[in-house]
C-alpha cells in the first residue's frame, strides 16, 4: 500500500512542476497552488504515517524509555549512545543475541529470494508459449498471493505439528522418515521458515516475471531460432537481457521484504519462537516488548534502517554505473 | 535513470515501514477515557472458559453493582495474549480503562510504571481495609515495604493432578515426594499403549518460568538478591532448572512432544482425555478437565512434591489482581468497585464459574464439590505458596528464564542433551540480559 503511494509521488510531482510554470506564464493566481493543493493529501498522510513515526523512533533511540517512563515519555532520561552501545556489544548477552538474529535473517533472506526469483521465472517461462489450461494454471499460482498471510501460514503451522501435522503424515506414508520429525522447534525450524516465506513470495516474482515477459517482442525469439539457438540460449541471450529492468526492481523489493518479514516468524512460531528462527524484526520486537525497553528496541531498528540503506546504496551505485555503461 | 529513480523510490519505501512499524505501534488505539461521571470502564482477564463465558459470568455481577452504587461499568473481556500488551498501550498513551485485572506476577513490573494508583492508608481504608485479605495474597500487590498498586481478586496455586484409576491400576499411592512422582510416573508411561506419566507444558515460557522458580525454591535458591540484582546461576537455580528439564530428559516420562505445548490448556487436555496419568496446574485447570470430560471424583489432586529433604514449596503465590489507574477520572467510584469486586459475596459467586479461591481471610473454596481437592488447594495457597520476586524486573525473569527453557526442552526433544553447565550458561546469557535493561 504505501509503496504505491511512494511510487506515485515523485511521478505525480515532476509534470505537475512543468504545469505549473506554464499556468505561471497565463494565469498566476490559483493555477500557481493548485499542484501542491493536489499533493498536500499524499505528503500530509506520508508525513503522518511515515515520516513522523519514523523521527519519534530515532528520537527513542536515544532515551532510556524502560516501563519506569512509558506512562510519562517527557520525563525519560537521555541515554546518549547507551542504546546502541548495549546493541553493538557483542560481548553481551543483547548484542550477541542481535547479531545472531542478524546471521539467520542474511541466511534466510538470500535463500528465500533466491528460491522464489527460480521457481518465479521457471514458472513465468513455462507459461509463456500458449497452451490449453494456461490460465488455469496461472491463476491457482496466484493463490497463496491472494491468501491473507494470516491464514495462510497459520495452515502451515498446522501442517507442521510433530504429531497432527500433514507433513509428518505423508512423510511416514512414503517412508522417508518415521514421522516424529520436529519442524517448528530446533534447527528444522529455519527451514520451515524458508519454505513458507518462499511459497508466500514467489508468486510476486513470478507475476512480475510474467509481465515482463510480455513487452519482449517475439520476432527476437524467432530470429534467434532461425540462427540456431536453443531453448538455453534463447533464455540467457534475450529472455534474461530483456527482463534487467523487471529483474533490477524485483530482486530488491523481494530482499527489502524478506528482510522485514514479520509476518511469517510471528504466526508460524507464536511466543514459542525457536532460536533457529529468530529472524530480525521479531528480534526486536521481542526486545522492546517483552523486556518493555523501547529504547533499545529503537536503536535496534535504526541500526536495521541503516543497514538497509547501505545495501541498497550500494545495489543502486553498482547496478546503476553498469546500465551506463551497456 | 528513470528506472533508477523508480528503484529508488520502492527502496525507500519499503525502508521506511521497517522503521515506521517500530514508533507507529505505540500509539496505539484509545478505548474508553473516563467518560460520563458515573462510568466505569473495566478491562476483565479471561478466566472463564471463552471470553463470552466471561462475559455471561460478570453481566450480572456488574447490574447488581449498578442498581447498589448507581454507577454504570463497561466491561471488556481481554484474552491473555493481549492483555499485557493492551495494558502498556493504556500506560504509554494515557488512554486508559479506569480499572483493570492483572496477572499478580506483574504487580511490581506495572507499579514501577507509576501509571496505577497506590492503595495508601486512605484508599485501602476505602475498600475495606488490608486486614480482610489473605496476607500472602495482599503481599503480591506490589513491592514490599510500598503502598500496593493491586490487590489480590482471584486466588490460584498450582496441584499435582493424577489419574486415580491409571494409579489404581499400578498400584500405586499418590506421591508425597518428587523421587515418589518420578517413579510413579515411570511406571504410568507405556509406550506401547502411547500413554505417558505427565504432561508438560514445555513450550510455554509462562508456565516454564514458573516451574524454573518453585523448582529453585525447593532448593532454597531466589532469583534476586536483596537490591533487587539477578542471582539466576546459583546452584540451587541451576539444579533446580536441570531437575525439570530432566524429567523429559533423564526420566522419560513426558512425551518429546510437549515441547511444541506454548500453553498450559495442551497438557491439561492431555490429561483429561486419559493420555497421561499426571499433570501440574493451577486449579482452574478443574473447568478444562470437566469440559473434556472427566468427572469429578475420576482425579484427585496433591501437592507438587519437592524432593526429600528440600523445602517444601508447592507454587507461587499464583492469581490475578486488581488494579486502578491514576489517571481516572472517577476514583471514588473506581474504589467503590474494588471494594465490591472483593468483597465476601462477590468472591462467593465468582469463585464457582472462574475455579478460583478465595482471597478473603475466612472465605471457604467452592470451586470444586471435591472436599479434599478443596482442602488440598487451600493449604498449597495458604502454607506452601512462595510469591514471585517482588521487583521491577520480575518481567524480564519470567520472559528471558522462560524463554531459555523453551530452547531448552527444544534441543532435549530433539535429540540432545542439556547438562548442568549449559544450563548454567543459558541462565547467564538470561542474566545478562536482564541487567543490560534494567
Amino acid at each position: 500500500m504505501s509503496v504505491a503511494t511512494q511510487e506515485a509521488t515523485p511521478a505525480a510531482a515532476k509534470p505537475a512542476k512543468k504545469k505549473s510554470k506554464r499556468g505561471l506564464e497565463h494565469r498566476p493566481g490559483l493555477n500557481r497552488w493548485l499542484p501542491y493543493l493536489l499533493l498536500a493529501p499524499a505528503v500530509l498522510a506520508e508525513l503522518l504515517i511515515h515520516i513522523i513515526p519514523m523521527i519519534v523512533g530515532i528520537w527513542m533511540s536515544f532515551v532510556k524509555l524502560t516501563k519506569f517512563f512509558i506512562s510519562n515519555w517527557s520525563a525519560a532520561p537521555s541515554a546518549g549512545l547507551g542504546n546502541y552501545k548495549v546493541a553493538l556489544d557483542f560481548n553481551n548477552a543483547v548484542g550477541e543475541g542481535l547479531l545472531k538474529s542478524f546471521g539467520v535473517t542474511v541466511v534466510f533472506s538470500l535463500v528465500t529470494v533466491g528460491l522464489s526469483w527460480v521457481l518465479g521465472m521457471a514458472a513465468a517461462v513455462a507459461l509463456q508459449p500458449p497452451f490449453r489450461g494456461r490460465g488455469l494454471l496461472r491463476t491457482m499460482f496466484l493463490v497463496p498471493y491472494a491468501l491473507p498471510a494470516y491464514a495462510g501460514i497459520l495452515t502451515w503451522n498446522f501442517m507442521l505439528q510433530r504429531d497432527t501435522g500433514a507433513v509428518n503424515h505423508v512423510l511416514e506414508q512414503l517412508h522417508l522418515s518415521d514421522g516424529t520429525t520436529f519442524w517448528l522447534i530446533g534447527g528444522n525450524a529455519l527451514v520451515s521458515l524458508i519454505v513458507v516465506a518462499t511459497w508466500k513470495l514467489w508468486t510476486f516474482a513470478f507475476l512480475t516475471l510474467m509481465a515482463g515477459l510480455q513487452s519482449i517482442p517475439g520476432d527476437l525469439y524467432e530470429a534467434a531460432s532461425v540462427d540456431g539457438a536453443g531453448n538455453i540460449r534463447q533464455w540467457r541471450n534475450i529472455t534474461l537481457p530483456s527482463l534487467r529492468p523487471v529483474n533490477l526492481v524485483l530482486v530488491l523489493v523481494l530482499f527489502l521484504w524478506t528482510f522485514s518479514d514479520f509476518n511469517t516468524p510471528y504466526v508460524l512460531f507464536g511466543t514459542a519462537q525457536p532460536p533457529a528462527g529468530d529472524l530480525i524484526t521479531f528480534h526486536i520486537y521481542n526486545a522492546s516488548f517483552l523486556t518493555w525497553n523501547f529504547g533499545t528496541g529503537a536503536a535496534m531498528s535504526v541500526l536495521l534502517l541503516i543497514f538497509l540503506m547501505i545495501v541498497t546504496g550500494i545495489y543502486l551505485f553498482v547496478t546503476g554505473r553498469r546500465s551506463r555503461r551497456a | 535513470m528513470r528506472l533508477r529513480s523508480l528503484v529508488a523510490a520502492v527502496a525507500v519505501s519499503a525502508l521506511g515501514i521497517s522503521l515506521a512499524a517500530c514508533g507507529g505501534s505505540d500509539s496505539g488505539d484509545s478505548s474508553g477515557g473516563g467518560g460520563g461521571d458515573a462510568t466505569l470502564t473495566y478491562w476483565a482477564s479471561n478466566q472463564g472458559t471463552s471470553l463470552d463465558n466471561d462475559k455471561q459470568v460478570l453481566t450480572p455481577v456488574l447490574e447488581k453493582f449498578t442498581q447498589e452504587t448507581g454507577v454504570k461499568v463497561n466491561l471488556e473481556v481481554i484474552g491473555w495474549n493481549d492483555l499485557q500488551t493492551r495494558i502498556q498501550t493504556a500506560i504509554t498513551s494515557g488512554q486508559a480503562p479506569d480499572v483493570v485485572n492483572i496477572g499478580n506476577t506483574w504487580a511490581a513490573s506495572l507499579q514501577a510504571t507509576d501509571a496505577f494508583l497506590p492503595f495508601d492508608g486512605d484508599a485501602m481504608t476505602a475498600i475495606g481495609g488490608k486486614d480482610k485479605f489473605v496476607p500472602t495474597a495482599l503481599a503480591t500487590g506490589g513491592k514490599e515495604g510500598t503502598d500496593p498498586t493491586s490487590v489480590p481478586l482471584y486466588g490460584l496455586a498450582y496441584g499435582l493432578y493424577y489419574n486415580k484409576a491409571m494409579f489404581a491400576a499400578a498400584g500405586l499411592q499418590p506421591p508425597k515426594t518428587w523421587e515418589e512422582m518420578v517413579t510413579a510416573a515411570q511406571k504410568l508411561t507405556v509406550p506401547a499403549k502411547k500413554q505417558w506419566g505427565m504432561a508438560l507444558a514445555a513450550g510455554s515460557y509462562t508456565e516454564n518460568v514458573h516451574f524454573a522458580f518453585i523448582n529453585a525454591a525447593q532448593n532454597k535458591a531466589d532469583w534476586f538478591d536483596a537490591d533487587g540484582k539477578p542471582t539466576f546461576t546459583g546452584d540451587g537455580n541451576v539444579q533446580g532448572v536441570l531437575r525439570y528439564l530432566d524429567l523429559m530428559q533423564k526420566d522419560k516420562v513426558a512425551n518429546p512432544s510437549n515441547a511444541q505445548y506454548d500453553n498450559g490448556t495442551k497438557s491439561v487436555n492431555d490429561f483429561a482425555t486419559k493420555k497421561v496419568a499426571m499433570v501440574i496446574n493451577q486449579n482452574n485447570a478443574d473447568s478444562s478437565i470437566v469440559a473434556n470430560g472427566m468427572k469429578a471424583g475420576e482425579y484427585g489432586v496433591v501437592p507438587f512434591p519437592s524432593p526429600s529433604g528440600g523445602e517444601q514449596v508447592a507454587s507461587h503465590v499464583a492469581g490475578i489482581n486488581l488494579s486502578v489507574f491514576k489517571n481516572t477520572k472517577n476514583k471514588d467510584a473506581a474504589l467503590k468497585f474494588v471494594k465490591y469486586m472483593t468483597d465476601a459475596q462477590t468472591q462467593t459467586t465468582l469463585g464457582k464459574p472462574f475455579s478460583s479461591l478465595p482471597v478473603l481471610k475466612d472465605a471457604k473454596p467452592v470451586f470444586t464439590t471435591d472436599a479434599a481437592e478443596a482442602a488440598t488447594f487451600q493449604d498449597v495457597y495458604n502454607t506452601k505458596s512462595k510469591p514471585l520476586p517482588l521487583v521491577p524486573a520480575e518481567d524480564q525473569f519470567e520472559s528471558t528464564v522462560g524463554k531459555a527453557m523453551n530452547s531448552m526442552f527444544a534441543k532435549i526433544a530433539t535429540g540432545g542433551t542439556v547438562t548442568a553447565d549449559e544450563v548454567k550458561a543459558a541462565l547467564q546469557t538470561a542474566q545478562d540480559q536482564v541487567a543490560a535493561s534494567s
